[in-house]
């Protein structure tokens, strides 16, 4: 009984005994009971009221999260569309001015580096959102492919990330001027500047919950001001503020990945699931050769879906077994769905247990627990009305 | 809620015994649930009859974002298990100290490097948990 709820334990692992930073939003989350932890070299709340209660509020109202400790790399110039395309599996070539991106890295044998959304403020002018585990890491491999040839800026230490998500999420923004009403018009993935609460930001229609809602950049020194107008303007709406337990769980029933879980380096987008953000028909990059060999080679694995029949709840690491007894794959992510009410979890399992309906077993600290296959997301939210 | 309750016997862990040397119940205390949140799967690994020793695992118990081992806090034979955990593991978060005990233990001996409410009070109060 001495474990308390925490972050990602990988990421934690990574950044044991190095010093912890904090977001501009530490004294907010301190000040309204957020229960901080190390995550990815963070101080990070892990929950506000509780981590089921929070997620809930997100699916029926809004929540807002702290999202500062993620990485912001600035790339511009005439070729920086040339330099992105080359380091990503995505094409930046289909998007649009105002257009966001969600695509990965991979390297030379096509193993996952990070994923990313690029947003694509001008031909010539791009953002690239990385995870906090692997800021150093794509900070520098950015870098290395910009050299020469386009500007390359880490802007993270200035760079604030709020979201703000959930079914009222854009009523919310709405009561934060004329700017963030005028955000309910923009399509998925798209953003625009916008003045939000008086506070010059970027507000786009992407998110990391499966609800409808927005990430909004700002200035570091805004922050705090910027997350206490949001959360009291849709305090009678039902908005709360969401750790990253809730954070978990939302983005674990709308199946989205998950880097140090579900995706490493130690496995394609391919076999992840993320063959659409794979694109080979476009300018050779990084890995590409490597993809193009596994897609003739054909997959042995795939992550998949499944949900706990037995009693049991599958966690991270676990072993996944065939009905044989035999080890066939592993766990990445796992827990109860507080929306479902069942336990669900993801895992890679070999193509021939892959299929929706296929039986696994799931060895949960030495007991073998069945679990089912099942067709994901887990969790889809109503279409907009 | 209360954090702790008088009468009660508790471990460095969060686990508190309380009753006669019959049937020592034993649960997890209010900390340990405020700590672990929304309980949503308790696993006893013990039945009845059973020998148990003190600091031996006999169960877990699960919230949506962990799981903890449950420890023995004392030495003796399982004399019955609560199997209304089973089917409400929320019962932990409503009532720890009455409806939510989990085993029980029959120990002739006097329960051994246990603390008493105010000393586990003060450990709450310390930094050392």
């Amino acid at each position: 009984m001495t474990r308390a709820p925490g972050g990602d334990k990988s990421a934690n692992a990574l950044t044991a005994d190095t010093p912890l930073r904090r977001t501009p939003l530490y004294e907010e989350h301190k000040q309204r009971g957020g229960r901080i932890v190390p995550f990815a070299g963070w101080e990070m709340p892990v929950q506000f009221a509780g981590i089921s209660e929070e997620h809930r509020a997100v699916r029926a109202a809004a929540g807002v999260f702290d999202a500062s400790h993620m990485g912001e790399l600035r790339i511009e110039g005439d070729r920086a569309a040339d330099v992105i395309n080359r380091v990503i599996t995505g094409d930046v070539g289909r998007i649009v001015d105002g257009q966001a991106l969600y695509t990965c890295a991979v390297d030379e044998r096509a193993m996952i580096l990070d994923d990313l959304i690029v947003y694509r403020a001008g031909a010539t002018r791009f953002l690239v959102v990385c995870n906090a585990s692997n800021r150093a890491k794509m900070s520098a491999h950015f870098a290395a492919h910009a050299a020469g040839t386009c500007t390359f800026e880490d802007v993270s230490d200035d760079t604030a990330l709020l979201a703000l998500q959930g079914p009222r999420a854009l009523e919310v923004l709405a009561l934060l001027g004329r700017d963030g009403a005028a955000c309910a018009s923009l399509p998925s993935f798209h953003f625009r500047d916008a003045v939000i609460a008086n506070l010059p930001a970027t507000v786009a229609r992407t998110g990391y919950t499966g609800e409808d809602g927005v990430e909004i950049f700002c200035k570091w020194s805004d922050a705090a001001s910027l997350y206490s107008r949001i959360l009291d303007a849709g305090r009678e709406l039902g908005v709360v503020p969401v750790g990253l337990g809730a954070r978990d769980t939302l983005r674990l029933e709308a199946r989205l990945s998950l880097y140090g879980n579900d995706i490493d380096d130690t496995t394609n987008p391919l076999e992840a699931g993320l063959g659409w953000i794979v694109k080979l028909d476009k300018p050779d990059f990084i890995g590409r050769a490597a993809l193009v060999a596994i897609k003739e080679r054909g997959l042995s694995r795939r992550l998949v879906g499944f949900q706990m029949v037995g009693r049991g709840i599958a966690r991270h690491g676990y072993p996944i077994k065939g009905a044989d007894g035999a080890v066939v794959g592993v766990v990445t992510s796992g827990g109860p769905s507080p929306t479902l009410g069942t336990n669900i979890g993801l895992g890679y399992v070999p193509l021939a247990s892959s299929e929706v309906g296929s039986k696994l077993l799931v060895d949960c600290r030495g007991k073998d627990v069945e679990a089912v296959v099942v067709k994901t997301p887990f969790y889809k939210r109503a279409p907009r009305t | 809620m209360d954090q702790v309750r008088d009468g009660l016997l508790y471990t460095k862990d969060h686990e508190w015994v309380g009753g006669d040397a019959s049937a020592r119940k034993v649960g997890i205390t209010a900390f340990a649930v405020e700590q672990l949140g929304d309980i949503t799967l308790v696993t006893i690994d013990v039945k009845p009859g059973d020998q148990i020793e003190a600091g031996k695992a006999f169960g877990t118990v699960e919230s949506v974002k962990t799981l903890s081992d449950l420890y023995a806090p004392i030495s003796g034979r399982i004399v019955a298990v609560n199997a209304e955990l089973d089917q409400k593991p929320e019962l932990v978060n409503e009532s720890c100290y009455d409806a939510a005990w989990m085993i029980s233990i029959a120990s002739e001996a006097a329960p051994d490097g246990l603390m008493d409410a105010a000393a586990y009070r003060a450990f709450l109060a310390s930094a050392a948990h």
